[in-house]
Parts: C-alpha cells; structure tokens; sequence
C-alpha cells in the first residue's frame, strides 16, 4: 500500500475530518452553481422588499436595497472560497521558492532574506493587513496581493528550516558527492520532502484567510460593495442589529460554519499526513 | 548579557523605523488627501482656499521627506499633531482620554482569558480523556474557527435584540462588560487552554515528578509544589504578548459594541483617512507589542538557565 | 608498481566559531596538513578516535567542504580549487559510502530511484538501461532485483547498507570512500558487508579509503593504516607492522587498548591521561604530548614532522 493509500484511509478514519469534507464539496458546488440556484440577482434590489424579515418570498430577508440576503450568502460563498485558496496558492508560489533558494544558496543572499523577514514579521499581521488596503483599496486582486505580501513570510521561513535540515543529510551529501547540482537535488530530494509541510500549511492558511478577508471586509477595507462578501454584510449592518439582526446574524453564522468545516478538514489533513519523516530534528 | 539587550533594543529601533517608513509611506500612496474623504462623509465641499489652509496647517504640501523628518522629530517629543476626524483635538489627547477604556477592557479580558483559557488547560491535563478534556478542546477549536467579531454579533444578537437581557453597546456599568469580554477573549483562552495543557502534561510526565512520586509524596502536593511551577514558566512566553495585544485594545470588539477606545477610534481613523491618528496607533502598537515580546525573552533568558544567549555558527 | 589514484598534500580544514554578534572567532583547525596517498587496487584504512577530523578529511577529499589550505590530486590531476563542473566527471571516478545507512538514503525515493541516481545525475543510458544495470547492481551486492520497487526503511541496516553499497558502484568509480561503513552495524551483519567490499574490490580493481575508529577491522580490511589525532596525522604504514609494532606512542596505546584472548601475548595497558582534550585548545608543539607518556620539553617547544622511521613507515614523534 503506497502512501497515497495510507493518507486516504487516515484520513477516512477522522469522522470530523469526514464530515467536514462533505460540508466543503457540497459548498463548493453550491458555490460554482450560485448563478444558477440563486433565487433572485443578488446585485438588484427589490424596493419593495427593504428591510424584509425572513418569510416566504426571502427566505433569510432582504437587505436595506431589497436584496435577497439568500441570494447574496451564496455569492459570498464564491468569494471566501475564492480568497482562501487563491491567497494560498499566490503565497506559495512567491514564499516556497524564495525559502528554498535562500536555504539552498545560503551566504548572503540567506542572510538578506532573513533579515527582511524579521522585520516584516515584526509588524502585527493585521496593522499590515490595514494598512495595505487602505493604500491599495478595497477589491479583490489588492486583497489577494496584501495576503500575499504579508503571508508568504511564513511559508518561506517553514521551507527554509526544512531545506536547512535537508541539506545536512547523508542522502543529499550523497548526491552532491556523485556531483548533482542545486537544482537536481531541489527537485529529486527536497520538494517531496518539503511537500507535505506545504501542503499542511496552505491548507491550515484557508481558513484563515477567510477569517482575514471577512474582518477586512468588516472594516471596508476588503471586498467593497456591491459585492456580497460575508463579512462586509456583518460590517455593513452591524449598526442595525436591533431592527434588521437577520442582516448580520444569518452571514455570521455561514461564516462561522464555513470556517469550521475548512478547519477540521485541514486539521484532519495534516494528522493524516502527520509526517513520518520529520527532518527537523535531524543532527 | 549586556550585548544581548542593546542588540535587541538597536532592533527595536530599527522596527519602528522601518513600521513608520512603511506607515508613512502607505499614507501617502493613497489617492485623495484626507479632506476629500472628509468631505465625503460630511457630504459638503469643502472650497479650494480653505482646502489649501487646511494643507498648510496639517503641512501635506511640503515634499514627503520633510514631512516625514518633521513627523519623526514630533513623534519623539509626543507631538501627534491634531486629528482630522476631530480637528479641535489632538492625537495625543484623544490618546489620554479614551485610554483607559482599552486598558479596562484589555485587563478585564486579560484576567478572564486566564481563569478559564488556565482552567480548562489545567483541568485537561488532570484529567486527561475526561470530559473536561474534550471540553477544553472543543472550547478552543469553537475560539480558532469563529471569528471574534462573528462572535460578538452572534452574543449581540441573541442576548441584547433577542433577550435583552444586556446592552447592546456601551461601557458604563458591569453589565455592558460581560460580552464584550466575552468576545475579546476568545483568541487567549484558545492559546492559554492549549499551552496550559500543554505544557502541564510535559511537567506531569518528567523524570522529577516520577522521582517525587516513588518518594510517596501526595498527589496533591506534587501538583502543587513541583508541577506548576514548571508548567508555569511556558506561560510567559504567552502571556506577554497577550496582555499586550489585549491592552492596545481590540477594535472589531470596540466598534460593535461601541465601546470608545483607541481601538474604536482607529477604526474610525481608517474610514477618515485620518493620517495622523493612523500613524500614531499603528507606532504605539507596534512599540508595545515589540516590548513585550523583548521583556518576555529578557524574563525568560534570566529564569531558564538553559537558555543560551550567545550564538555559535 | 600500481600507480597513485589519490593524494593529499598538507591537506588542511578550519572551521571558525564565532561567539555572539560581537565576540570573537576561533578557528579551530580540523585537518591540518594531511598527507595521504591512496594506489590502484588497494586500502588505506584511516584510524582515530572521535572528533579527531577523519570524517571531515573524507568529507574534504570529496569536496563536498572546500579546503583551507593544501591540495588534492586525483589521477595526477589538482582538483582542489576545481569549480563544480570540472569536478563532475570526476565525480564519476570517486565515491562514498555513509556510516549510517539509513540516513544515507531518502526514504521517499524507491531503493531503484536510489540506486540509478548516479546514472540520472550523469545522463547515462535509457530508461530501460538504467534499469537493467540497478538490479544488475542489486544482484551485485546481495539483494534481489524485486527490491527495486521497496523503500529503504523496509530494509535492515545491512541491507540498506548494501543499497548505499550498490549506489556507489554504480558508476564504476576507482575509488570508494567508506566513512565508517560498518560502524553502525551488528557485528555479525559487519563481517559480511566487510566481505562483500572485498570481494568487490577483487572483482573490479576498486580502491578504499577505509575510515573507521575500529583498529582491528581497518586492520582486517586495510593493507596500509593511517593515524590520526586531532587532526594530524601522527603514524602511517603497512597494516601488520602498525598492529605489531607501533611506534607513535598513541598508536602504541589503540593497540594495547585491544583485546587479545591469548595471555601470554598480552600486552601492558599504556596509562595515559585521561583528559579529554578540548579541541579548541590544540597545544603547541606536538599534538599529544598532553597526554603523552613520554612527553618531554623538546614536544612543546617544536612539532615533530611525520618522517620516515622505518622503509615505508612513517611517525611523527620525535621518540618514535
């Protein structure tokens, strides 16, 4: 049984881990269908709706333009799925080989890398995260871009200690010995060995950057209007919470869900995983 | 020893440097001065000679540079300059007055992030597969998911509109402190459940305590005498930072429950594109969340002899 | 007369250790001024205690560290300051094998992918080629060409060994370095993997540098033997007369040291200090005299030179 096999069944036996899955395909599908099972346009208002509390015409209400809060929960699905995984892949495309050739090359080119990750990761994440977008603006490309310029430092450091480690074994002494060159052992030796970390990583980084993008948005500074992010409703109608709660308490809720699903799920990833060959501690 | 503490300190320099570098720089990149936002939410045009005044007394038509020399010299004798969302107040001032409602809230949460991030951790590592165990991780798996401000508009919600049985917003009476605190200490209690527990179960599993054991001291005493105190000292490097974010103030929880700290006005600040209360808030904080993290490494070096200080390659 | 394949002159490695940000370095001297020559078919053992640099000597030989002083040749030719792609098709010519098997080996590669590196690295032959000639080579060194799709941590350390073994061989390289080969293996899985590199050695012409701490196995495998402490080298000759008669009196002390079952020919235990040396603070003079026996004046003041005592032996002490 090779290891893709034992991952699948570690995994299987998570019953969260599972369940959690389910959650995240049946809102992944939920979401690239939105146009299609969406009730009504979740940009158009119905000026005959305003401020509708949930009945039989809006399930979960309508906003203060007359739009379907349901409608609107959907399309926000696209959004917080599209910015979890986008940022994370953005930030390991920039973060994975930057660690791995400061790690590989060493010398200065290592020490400039670190230095510059010191003092960016001494400025609070989420200070940054402001003031990124308010110099950028709201939208989502400046999002995704602030994601990235402040989340590729973790994954560069992780793959830099992994490298780091690598290249003290016997095996990849080994192979410059035979007279491999960097890029060679890049390839053959460290990628796979650094993949599950990455992979654990980007998976843990969903979640939070949902959590990220609905607290920016919360602020006005992430997705702006009209686009129906989750966390923008909450901000958007949080000073109405006594008249119209359905306004914030039904995003609140899918937000909390969504999280929690992607959480478990990449939770149980990394257990399943769980590193048998952990070089970190290698002498 | 000595070189050790100016190396950091010369760090600590060079980061707040580098943040209002960084801050001073983002400002400026924005387009629109802070007055067209202004105008914007006071929905009035403001006429051209009194936008030039304005400029001139809040000094954005001097070259970058001069204005961010002339921020750094202000900066180090407290002088913020006026906000621009309050024009009649200075930064520093609005700093002193509203304070002491971060500090209160920060403390507050603080001290019951503690009892139970601390109790349920301890309890988890006492009673190891217990319910209290499963309890204290789902209590922190429920604090990493939700959202701190998710969770304020959900207590809102069912305990201020539904119920009503507590304000909604406001910091005058115990009353308006309960889900506040609440909310703002989701994120400790998660990090104290799991190092407590954490750290307490490495102490409990030690070759000391075995030792202490075969000696046929109670279980109680050993708890007491030889556990916590080592489960303990991992909490500082926690703790530090913790308090420190706390204190400068939370502002998803400030700004849904209206509670008037910094946290509050910085969030404010952000939406007037108010410049130098931006800069200010984002220097303090960074001041203080650097200090703490640097007094707790000082704490740390000094109380675990193991802890070397001097680096070899 | 075999030519010679290997040598090193005054071959020298420091590594300096800084204290702090601010503090000072020291440059502590882990090979210094080795002189090795290594001919056509035959073993060099190499013998020290640990920490007295002859892994890192290996390690320099190699290039995998670059040298501080001295030079290496390789069939005649200076390879010492060559750059990466000059040394390639060297590289062919000169291999090693690790002292733990286990970690010699990437335990998410398939011992085939293991063993056919080699051959990848330098674009040798087809897919199928490359094939053929891995569970050739598995068959060489005594496992079956099945295990071609196993990974190494399903293998004991004897046999991962073995694969380290099958690795080197596979491009028919003139020399092999074993850094420890057997050190941390069963004894009796030792013998057998002792066996095997001898009887590839008579199969292929191969030349070892044998590294061990093991005196009586470097001598068992090792035609010549060279001695090493902290990072001289202090006695070098043929292997029977090194075991016989030592001269250089910490020699003298790693042959008492062994143990022979017949009484009367036992020796007596050489008494020397026990100190533990701080590497760091190498003496003056000679490198032993601290805990030498038979230290006198003349050894602090002046280093005695490793010269010719004997035909074909050589010493440095200058009592030898």
């Amino acid at each position: 049984m090779n290891k893709l096999q034992r991952f699948r069944r570690r995994l299987a036996r998570n019953k969260l881990a599972v369940i959690a899955f389910c959650f995240i395909v049946f809102q992944i599908i939920v979401a690239v269908c939105a146009p299609y099972i969406a009730p009504y346009n979740p940009y158009k208002g119905d000026f005959l709706a305003t401020w509708e509390t949930p009945g039989r015409m809006h399930w979960l209400g309508a906003d203060d333009l007359g739009r379907d809060v349901f409608s609107r929960l959907l399309y926000g699905a696209r959004i917080s799925i599209s910015v979890g995984v986008l940022s994370q892949l953005s930030i390991a495309l920039i973060g994975v080989p930057v660690g791995a050739i400061a790690g590989l090359k060493g010398g200065w080119l290592d020490y400039a890398v670190m230095r510059v990750i010191d003092v960016l990761s001494s400025l609070p994440t989420i200070l940054f995260y402001i003031l990124l977008m308010v110099a950028l603006g709201a939208g989502f490309w400046n999002l995704i871009l602030a994601m990235t310029l402040t989340g590729w430092i973790g994954i560069a450091r992780l793959v830099r200690g992994q490298v780091l480690s690598l290249k003290k074994t016997d095996f990849v002494r080994a192979s410059r010995a035979m007279g491999a060159g960097t890029f060679y052992i890049f390839r053959k030796h460290i990628l796979r060995n650094v993949m599950t970390p990455i992979i654990v990583t980007m998976a843990l980084g969903i979640p939070s950057a949902m959590f990220a993008e609905a607290g920016l948005s919360f602020l006005g500074l992430g997705i702006p209007a009209p686009q129906a992010s989750w966390g923008q409703m909450i901000g958007m109608y949080q000073a109405y919470i006594r008249t119209a709660w359905h306004l914030t308490l039904f995003p609140a809720i899918v937000l909390a869900l969504t999280m929690l699903a992607w959480f478990l799920f990449a939770d149980g990833i990394r257990d399943a995983l769980d590193a048998d060959n952990d070089f970190s501690s290698a002498d | 020893m000595a070189r050790y503490i100016l190396t950091r300190i010369l760090g600590l320099i060079g980061v707040l440097f580098i943040v209002s570098v960084l801050t001073f720089a983002l400002m400026h990149t924005v387009p629109g001065g802070p007055f067209d936002a202004l105008a914007l939410e006071k929905q009035q045009m403001i006429p051209e000679n009194i936008k030039r005044q304005l400029n001139e007394k809040y000094g954005l038509n001097a070259p970058v540079w001069k204005q961010y020399a002339l921020f750094v010299k202000n900066a180090a004798s407290f002088d913020f300059g006026y906000s621009i969302m309050y024009p009649n107040r200075t930064v520093v001032g609005i700093f002193k007055e509203q304070w002491s409602y971060s500090l209160e809230l920060g403390l507050l949460s603080f001290v019951f992030s503690i009892i139970v991030g601390g109790g349920l951790g301890i309890a988890a590592a006492v009673k190891p597969n217990s319910v209290l165990d499963y309890l204290g991780t789902s209590v922190s798996i429920f604090c990493l998911v939700i959202p701190g401000f998710v969770f304020a508009i959900v207590l809102q919600v069912i305990f201020s509109v539904w119920l009503g049985w507590l304000p909604t917003g406001g910091w005058s009476s115990p009353k308006h402190w309960i889900m506040p605190v609440l909310a703002n200490s989701l994120a400790p209690i998660l990090v104290l459940q799991r190092y407590t527990r954490a750290s307490m179960k490495d102490a409990m599993k030690a070759n000391y305590v075995r030792t202490a054991r075969a000696k046929g001291l109670s279980r109680t005493r050993i708890m007491f005498v030889h556990v916590f105190k080592n489960a303990l000292t991992p909490l500082l490097t926690v703790g530090g930072p913790l308090a420190a974010g706390l204190i400068v103030g939370s502002f998803f929880v400030e700004s849904i429950f209206r509670i008037p700290g910094i946290g509050f006005y910085f969030v404010s600040a952000i939406g007037s594109r108010d410049y130098p209360m931006i800069m200010a808030t984002t220097l303090v904080w960074t001041l203080i969340i650097s200090l703490a993290y640097f007094i707790t490494d000082l704490l740390y070096a000094l109380a675990d002899p193991r802890v070397s200080l001097a680096k070899e390659k | 007369m075999s030519e010679t394949l290997l040598q090193t002159i005054d071959l020298t490695k420091s590594f300096s250790l800084r204290n702090g940000l601010f503090g000072k370095t020291r440059e502590n001297v882990v090979v210094d001024r080795v002189n090795l020559s290594l001919r056509e078919g035959e073993t060099l053992g190499l013998v020290g205690e640990s920490g007295c640099g002859k892994s890192t000597l290996a390690l320099t030989i190699m290039r995998l560290y670059a040298s501080d002083g001295g030079k290496i040749y390789f069939g005649g030719k200076d390879i010492t300051q060559l750059d990466e792609r000059a040394l390639k098709p060297i590289r062919k010519q000169m291999q090693m094998i690790f002292q733990d098997p286990f970690a010699s080996l990437d335990p998410r590669l398939s011992v085939g992918q293991i063993v056919s590196e080699p051959l990848e690295i330098h674009n040798l032959g087809t897919q199928s080629e490359r094939r053929k000639i891995t569970a050739e080579l598995l068959e060489l060194v005594g496992l079956s060409a099945d295990d071609t799709h196993r990974f190494p941590s399903e293998f004991s350390g004897g046999q991962q060994q073995r694969i380290g073994i099958a690795r080197a061989l596979a491009l028919r390289p003139k020399v092999i370095i074993c850094d420890e080969a057997v050190s941390a293996l069963d004894v009796s899985v030792q013998a057998q993997i002792l066996n095997l590199l001898r009887d590839l050695q008579d199969e292929f012409g191969i030349s070892y540098l044998f590294i061990s701490h093991n005196i009586a196995v470097t001598a068992f495998m090792s035609r010549r033997i060279g001695v090493m402490y902290l990072g001289n080298l202090v006695e070098i000759g043929e292997s029977r007369q090194i075991t016989r008669a030592p001269r250089h009196p910490y020699t003298q002390t790693l042959i008492a040291a062994l143990p022979e079952p017949d009484p009367s020919k036992r020796a007596v235990a050489i008494k020397i200090k026990d100190e533990i040396d701080d590497i760091l603070q190498r003496p003056t003079g000679c490198v032993f005299r601290l805990r030498c026996p038979l230290a006198q004046e003349i050894c602090a003041a002046k280093e005695p030179p490793l010269r010719l005592i004997e035909e074909n032996r050589l010493a440095a002490c200058h009592f030898a």
